[in-house]
């Protein structure tokens, strides 16, 4: 019997009678992160971490959520449930799950690679592990974020230079953030988008260190043409862009590697930077868990949970409504 | 190459017509100023232009690469090129990134290592590139395997490399467009010498060397007959000619060689070995502008097969004795663009033809025909000879000003109409379009892409930022051979796929005729077309010399004025 097994509802553990991350109304939600593939509305109760509850507040309004820190044991039916860092967004977190002696562990959404935006992303061991696979493709290998971010510096200032404001588009909760900690602010203005800005300030107000980001509105035209915009990517195309005189356009994701991608969305560049594992992180991952079962979802499930049993391990996949949420808007 | 992989990122990466230019002209003035760096830049030119490389390294070896550098089971591999949806680029993203990585100049590759590695058997070279690729940065893979397999496309128009070599220089366009013809031959080496004679100052040489003239295009004559007085004056200011539906191409002699080029700049004469009979009885220092047919004895417009006979003659990879019986060619000659080494080109039309009557006429050559001249008295008149133009296997005719000089590409219509070559078709419904997306079809074509959507041109081939605009969707006229080629290319050139959809890299014309045109508010470009069938696949045209959406509009039928 797994621990975790999959519903209609969601990811459920019977012995604690709750649900990871579901994507109908149920009585007991454990959220590993604010991303609305993963916190959905109409809950009785939520349990997440406690940086990730003011994002859920804002998102899903007046719901009745509970915040604990990372490594805090909430303990119910001889169940006990902590989270601990998944260094993907803001209080994102992996559900482990401990129960007459079994560990499960339930991973969200989770990148490797330490950003500085949020906690770095800690291996947990235990028995059964149901990971990610978004990147799920040996085509998925990351530079390492300094060589991105000098990228976007170069092409930023090289915008400056030319007169044009530079419009990033990023996923408004956590893409944004990750980008404004790796440019240079000595460029010009930062700006952001109105669905990124609520999201800057609760990053501030966990302490997280920002660059200063400003709203374009009442901006002089010369500063608008100096600076970095940051907009979800709903905004592409959109009215809300007119008021730059003159602008190029990057997309900011891992979808980015595959230049088919990139001239899809018919953008001028596209910027590689991911805030999932890459397809050595999700193996290494894996590996540290030490899990002999593992259940792959989201993404390219079915491809890494193949590739894993042919090394050896029980694994399988879980079949799960979330979203691909690097690709589409917020 | 780190030079060469670089522009490649940036014309990849740019999303307009202006951009590219600029990315090349960023890349050439700094070659340009190092003549050390010509070598270099010979073979980006040549690349770029649309030069084209036998695939030096089969794909069985880069497979092979993959699965034993990266350790990944063959299944994984293969899943992440349907991902990916191209070989080269799957292999740079799989492949474990270099130690020290060395920085080979182009040259280097393409004169030496990958001629080279051609010669070696399958383990040397296998063991050879390994050994490459093993110290090679990662931004040079993607270009690298572009290279070796042949496939180095990037969307970037011929148009737009002479453009940005003629801003890089400051020579005039034409003449940096001269120069480059025959410049990306098949098969061909170019050298740091060839790109300085791309770049030389000005000088009034003639076209050097084999390399034949830039082909003055015609435009699409529709109008009512009764509106031709007023628009190109009395027929008496024009030569007319038949059309026939041929091969366009220039025959030249120089330097005791002769040279058949067609208009997609590929030299055709292995093709057309009944040739070379025409091209011994002609003077050295003659080129000559026709078409070529498949025609049987005769002279004038006796004897003239349909383009499906010379398309016949096309499709075999060997010609036999036998074959060149059943099918022998002739050329049409309709002008004479050089004469004893002397560039005409500015002559009237009608000095042009005197002159080529009397070299063909002292040629002699069983395969060599004068293009017979039309004549009425008035537009009607020639109207009714016009009709009767699909009875001699023509599609019309052609109009040339008595006056014009021979002109360059395809001149804008406007004031200079008279200097113009007119293409008077009997059924003028019919474009030159762009196949642009692709569909699989349904039943017994399941699974061919059978549905094609086409475009033409936003503006012509020198307007900067020109797009693709589609208009019409075909998917009838294509024998099965001509089908099971066309989704071949389809397949290699697709740029995305989406669902059963694909889109691909435009580089496959096909003649679109239909019944009707009219205005429409629902369609992107502006017309709907009823009934749009493929008349033939036109191998020998280049994309970016597709027809354009004025091309089209030409066509709607003349709206009473609001
Ligand atoms: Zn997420
Ligand atoms: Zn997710």
């Amino acid at each position: 019997m797994n621990l975790i097994a999959a519903r209609p509802e969601g990811l459920y553990c019977e012995a604690g009678d709750f649900y990871i991350d579901p994507w109908r109304p149920v009585d007991r939600a454990v959220i590993t992160h604010g991303h609305a593939d993963h916190a959905r509305y109409g809950s009785k109760t939520y349990l997440c971490h406690a940086d990730s509850a003011p994002i859920l507040r804002r998102r899903l309004g007046d719901i009745d959520v509970r915040g604990v820190a990372y490594g805090e044991i909430v303990e119910r039916d001889g169940v006990r449930v902590s989270l601990h860092p998944a260094g993907h967004i803001l209080g994102s977190a992996q559900v482990r799950v401990e129960h007459k002696g079994e560990v499960w562990v339930a991973s969200g959404d989770y990148n490797i690679e330490p950003d500085g935006t949020c906690a770095a992303f800690e291996p947990v061991r235990c028995h059964g592990f149901i990971t990610e696979s978004t990147f799920g493709l040996p085509i998925y290998r990351w530079r390492p974020q300094a060589e991105v971010a000098a990228e976007i510096n170069a092409w930023w200032r090289a915008n400056a230079e030319a007169g044009r404001a530079s419009v990033i588009y990023a996923y408004s909760l956590g893409k944004a953030q990750r980008v404004l900690a790796l440019v240079d602010p000595a460029i010009g203005p930062l700006v952001a988008h109105g669905a990124v800005e609520p999201m800057n300030a609760i990053y501030r107000s966990r302490g997280v260190a920002l660059p200063a980001t400003i709203s374009p509105e009442g901006m002089e035209k010369a500063a608008l043409r100096r600076a970095l915009v940051l907009a979800p990517p709903s905004a592409a195309g959109s009215p809300w862009l007119r008021r730059f005189p003159d602008y190029a356009d990057a997309f900011a994701s891992g979808w980015m590697q595959v230049r088919g991608q990139r001239r899809r969305r018919g953008i001028d560049r596209g910027f590689v930077l991911s805030d999932h594992a890459d397809w050595q992180g999700l193996l290494s991952a894996i590996s540290a868990t030490g899990a002999s079962r593992v259940l792959a979802t989201h993404g390219s499930a079915a491809t890494l949970a193949r590739y894993l049993g042919e090394r050896g391990l029980d694994a399988g996949i879980v079949q799960a409504e979330y979203g691909e949420e690097e690709g589409e808007a917020a | 190459m780190r030079a060469f992989a670089a522009l490649y990122r940036d014309l990849d990466a740019a999303t307009s017509t202006r951009h590219k230019t600029e990315a090349l002209k960023a890349y050439l003035k700094p070659a340009l100023a190092e003549p050390a760096r010509w070598a270099g830049a010979a073979w980006v030119v040549y690349l770029l232009a649309g030069g084209k490389r036998k695939q030096m390294i089969p794909t069985r070896l880069l497979r092979r690469l993959a699965l034993e550098t990266t350790g990944l089971p063959e299944w994984l591999v293969e899943e992440s090129y349907q991902n990916v949806g191209d070989l080269a680029e799957t292999l740079a993203l799989l492949l474990p990134p270099a130690g020290a990585a060395e920085n080979v100049a182009l040259e280097t590759w393409m004169d030496e290592r990958l001629p080279a590695l051609r010669a070696l058997d399958e383990e040397a070279r296998y063991a050879t590139l390994s050994g490459y690729v093993a110290t090679m940065a990662q931004e040079d893979r993607l270009v690298f395997f572009k290279l070796t397999t042949g496939a180095l496309r990037v969307g970037v128009a011929r148009g737009q490399v002479v453009q940005a070599l003629a801003e890089a220089t400051g020579l005039d366009a034409p003449i940096i467009a001269e120069r480059l013809m025959g410049y990306t031959q098949a098969g061909r080496s170019v050298t740091a010498e060839d790109f300085g004679a791309l770049v030389a100052p000005q000088t009034a040489t003639p076209a050097a060397g084999g390399r034949p003239y830039p082909f003055f295009l015609a435009h699409q004559l529709v109008a009512p007959v009764e509106d031709l007085a007023a628009k190109l004056g009395p027929p008496q200011g024009w030569i007319a000619e038949w059309k026939f539906d041929g091969i366009r191409a220039q025959l030249l002699t120089r330097g005791g060689q002769w040279r058949l080029w067609s208009r997609g700049e590929e030299l055709i004469a292995e093709a057309f070995p009944d040739l070379a009979s025409v091209a011994k009885a002609l003077p050295d220092g003659t080129a000559l502008d026709g078409e070529i047919v498949v025609a049987r004895e005769g002279a004038g417009v006796a004897g003239i097969e349909p383009f499906a006979k010379l398309q016949q003659r096309l499709n075999r990879k060997a010609i036999t004795d036998r074959f060149l019986a059943e099918l022998p060619v002739a050329f049409i000659a309709y002008d004479l663009l050089e004469e004893n080494g002397a560039d005409l080109r500015a002559l009237p039309q009608i000095e042009r033809r005197s002159r080529l009557e009397r070299i063909v006429a002292r040629a002699r050559a069983r395969a060599l025909r004068l293009s017979p001249r039309v004549e009425a008295a008035d537009w009607p008149g020639l109207a009714a000879t016009r009709a009767e133009a699909r009875a001699i296997g023509a599609e019309g005719l052609m109009l040339k000003g008595r006056e014009a000089p021979y002109g360059a590409g395809r001149k804008r219509s406007g004031p200079g109409e008279r200097d113009l070559w007119w293409k008077w078709k009997l059924d003028p419904m019919a474009v030159d379009a762009v196949l642009i997306y692709a569909q699989r079809g349904h039943g017994r074509r399941a699974s061919v892409y059978s549905d094609y959507t086409f475009a033409v041109w936003s503006g012509p081939q020198d307007e900067a930022g020109r797009v693709l605009v589609p208009f019409a969707k075909a998917y009838s006229g294509l024998t099965d051979a001509e089908m099971a080629e066309v989704d071949a290319i389809i397949r290699r050139t697709t740029v995305e796929s989406f669902g059963p959809v694909r889109s691909v890299t435009p580089t496959l014309v096909f003649e679109l005729g239909f019944e009707g045109i009219a205005l429409s508010k629902r369609h992107k470009s502006g017309v709907a077309t009823r009934f749009p069938r493929m008349l033939r696949w036109r191998r020998d045209k280049p994309a970016a010399e597709a027809d354009t959406l004025a091309d089209l509009q030409a066509l709607l039928p003349v709206s009473p004025a609001v």
